[in-house]
């Protein structure tokens, strides 16, 4: 194996990874089905009334 | 427990008494003196009755504790950074040749580690306790942990402090602790990680607040980091010297991905752990976006472990290294910035707080610092703009303007906001007093970092200027000189945010004298009744 070979699979592989993770964190960040349990987290912090 | 205390402090005793050291023996006496007094401290805990757990309660003594600690050590670490400030103005100043105490050498590492680990470092402990808590609505996790976690952390700073004072450095960039006290450190991490999991496991929400993720990524990442970078080979198990197993470009490249995800996750992704549960707090708002806060933790965490190469541009380090640790700081540009954005909207609907509420003016500031210093540093990252800053003041206004300016004002924010509720206070003792601290402070911040662009990009200009015949303009020392005034300057403005730091002590001291809100105040507040 070549150094030419292992960096383009480490290139493109990172390339890969990093969009692919970067997809799974919008998708989770904008899934219709976690709009409910977002909105109540949001307000979390608020929530707490001992002071 | 106790058994544990007096087996720990029989064996530094033994190994105090058998070494030939003397500087391992100095470091083996004060665990020694820690673990007396923290057998001491369990013996008189236990009979008194003072460890009666009261589980239907918030753990907020170690939070108080935890204020006042980073606030003492805020005193500290700043004092000695304006100590040093003026060595580098009057470089006779406090300087004893027969005496190696005070040199700038051994004082230097005191003071960074002083802010960053003494000081932001119990910030963050203590942020991160009441946080996890209220969020999860849970009750701190493993009875007598945060406390060690308190006090374990406490004695790492005296022993770091103490050793670099005498002469003990491994010389490593923000990790200068050698073997034994890095070991320590481990212990006491392991600890507070398993405290802080331990409280999300037994929360009482179902969602974990995103500020919590922030505080997590900032506790793993760390450990790892720390373990990572302090693996070394000690001379003898009874020296307090060791040596690093990397060496040459890959020791430099392990010091460096430690060196910036340290400022990555101890000084970044923690203290935003921080912005996002005290703004809203504060203002009395959700935070702007909740979506935007997820996506800016995820590509924050994945994008800026790669980031450390560009601390080695035009080294031995290959140039695919370099470039890439450059492309990763200048894409870590898009996250930062929507951060900063998520906080500062945060206040959308409340802006006249701005106005009436110096604490909520203090922590909008700390965020547009960490959207300046967030923007410098990208700039500062491509390896031609890093040519000519790179050794330069320059470095040093950068790293102020991220420490003074988001670390700081974010965890003043956050201590302002705290004392009054963890000691059941309708108010601080006077808001007069913080506008007076904020004032001074960010004027203190803006000659500081102001002196050192302009001393970073002369001496910058000036080391690569060459006379006619192809020989160096200026000699290294006229360079230092022509920094003089700058120094001054910088001096000035370091000790006006010091001068700030004392306000708030007075301010807070005072907000813990008033009369209380309610007669419990000896009792933490109590957690809400199970839904």
């Amino acid at each position: 194996m070549t150094y030419e070979t292992i960096a383009r699979i480490a290139q493109q592989g990172g390339l890969i990874y990093f969009g692919l993770i970067f997809l799974a964190g919008c998708a989770y960040a904008f899934w219709p089905g976690n709009r409910e349990a977002f909105a109540r987290a949001k307000h979390l912090p608020l929530a707490d009334d001992d002071q | 427990m106790l058994v544990a205390v007096v087996l720990g402090g029989f064996l530094f005793f033994l190994g105090a008494m058998f070494t030939d050291d003397p500087l391992f023996r100095f470091q083996a006496m004060i665990f020694v003196a820690a673990a007396v007094l923290a057998g001491f401290a369990l013996t008189a805990g236990v009979s008194g009755g003072l460890f009666r757990d009261s589980p239907a309660r918030y753990m907020d003594g170690v939070v108080r504790a935890g204020v006042i600690a980073t606030m003492f050590w805020a005193a500290v670490g700043m004092l000695v950074g304006v100590v040093i400030a003026a060595q580098l103005s009057w470089p006779t100043l406090f300087y004893f040749p027969e005496a190696g105490w005070l040199n700038f050498g051994r004082l230097r590492p005191l003071h960074t580690s002083g802010v960053i680990f003494a000081f932001g470092g119990n910030a963050l402990i203590c942020t991160s306790f009441y946080v996890v808590q209220r969020t999860c609505r849970a009750r701190l996790f493993g009875g007598l942990l945060p406390w060690f976690v308190f006090w374990g952390y406490q004695l790492f700073i005296v022993l770091a402090a103490t050793g670099y004072v005498t002469g003990i450095t491994q010389s490593r960039e923000y990790a200068e602790p050698e073997w034994l006290v890095d070991l320590w450190l481990t212990v006491v991490w392991v600890a507070y990680l398993l405290v802080f999991l331990g409280t999300i496991w037994k929360r009482k929400e179902p969602h974990i607040y995103v500020a919590n993720w922030f505080y997590l990524a900032f506790i793993v990442t760390v450990a790892l980091l720390h373990v990572v970078n302090n693996l070394a080979l000690p001379v003898g198990l009874l020296n307090h010297r060791s040596y690093s197993l990397f060496s040459g470009v890959q020791d430099a490249l392990t010091q460096w991905w430690y060196g910036h995800n340290a400022v990555g996750f101890f000084l970044t992704a923690g203290f935003l752990g921080m912005m996002y549960y005290f703004v809203p707090k504060r203002v009395e708002r959700p935070v702007y976006s909740y979506r935007l806060s997820i996506v800016h933790f995820w590509a924050l965490i994945f994008i800026y472990i790669w980031a450390g190469p560009h601390h080695l541009h035009y080294t031995a380090l290959p140039q695919w290294a370099q470039t890439l640790g450059m492309t990763f700081s200048i894409m870590l540009w898009m996250p930062s910035w929507g951060g900063m954005i998520n906080g500062l909207m945060t206040l959308s609907g409340a802006w006249d707080k701005l106005r009436t509420d110096p604490v909520v003016r203090m922590m909008v500031v700390s965020i547009a610092f960490y959207g300046m210093s967030t923007f410098e540093g990208p700039v500062m990252s491509i390896r031609a703009v890093n040519a000519l800053s790179h050794y330069t003041d320059w470095t040093i206004g950068h790293v102020h303007s991220g420490a003074l300016g988001w670390v700081g004002f974010i965890s003043f924010g956050a201590m302002y906001c705290l004392v009054p509720w963890l000691w059941n206070k309708e108010r601080l003792y006077s808001n007069r007093l913080v506008e007076w601290h904020f004032w001074i402070a960010t004027t203190g911040i803006l000659l500081y970092i102001c002196a050192m662009w302009v001393s970073g990009i002369m001496e910058g200009l000036m080391w690569r200027e060459y006379t006619p015949e192809g020989f160096l303009a200026w000699s290294f020392i006229e360079t230092v000189s022509a920094k003089h005034v700058e120094n001054i300057i910088r001096t000035l403005g370091g000790l006006m945010f010091l001068s700030g730091v004392f306000i708030m002590i007075f301010n807070l001291w005072r907000t813990v004298k008033l009369p209380s809100v309610d007669r419990n105040d000896a009792l933490a507040a109590p957690l809400p009744a199970a839904a």
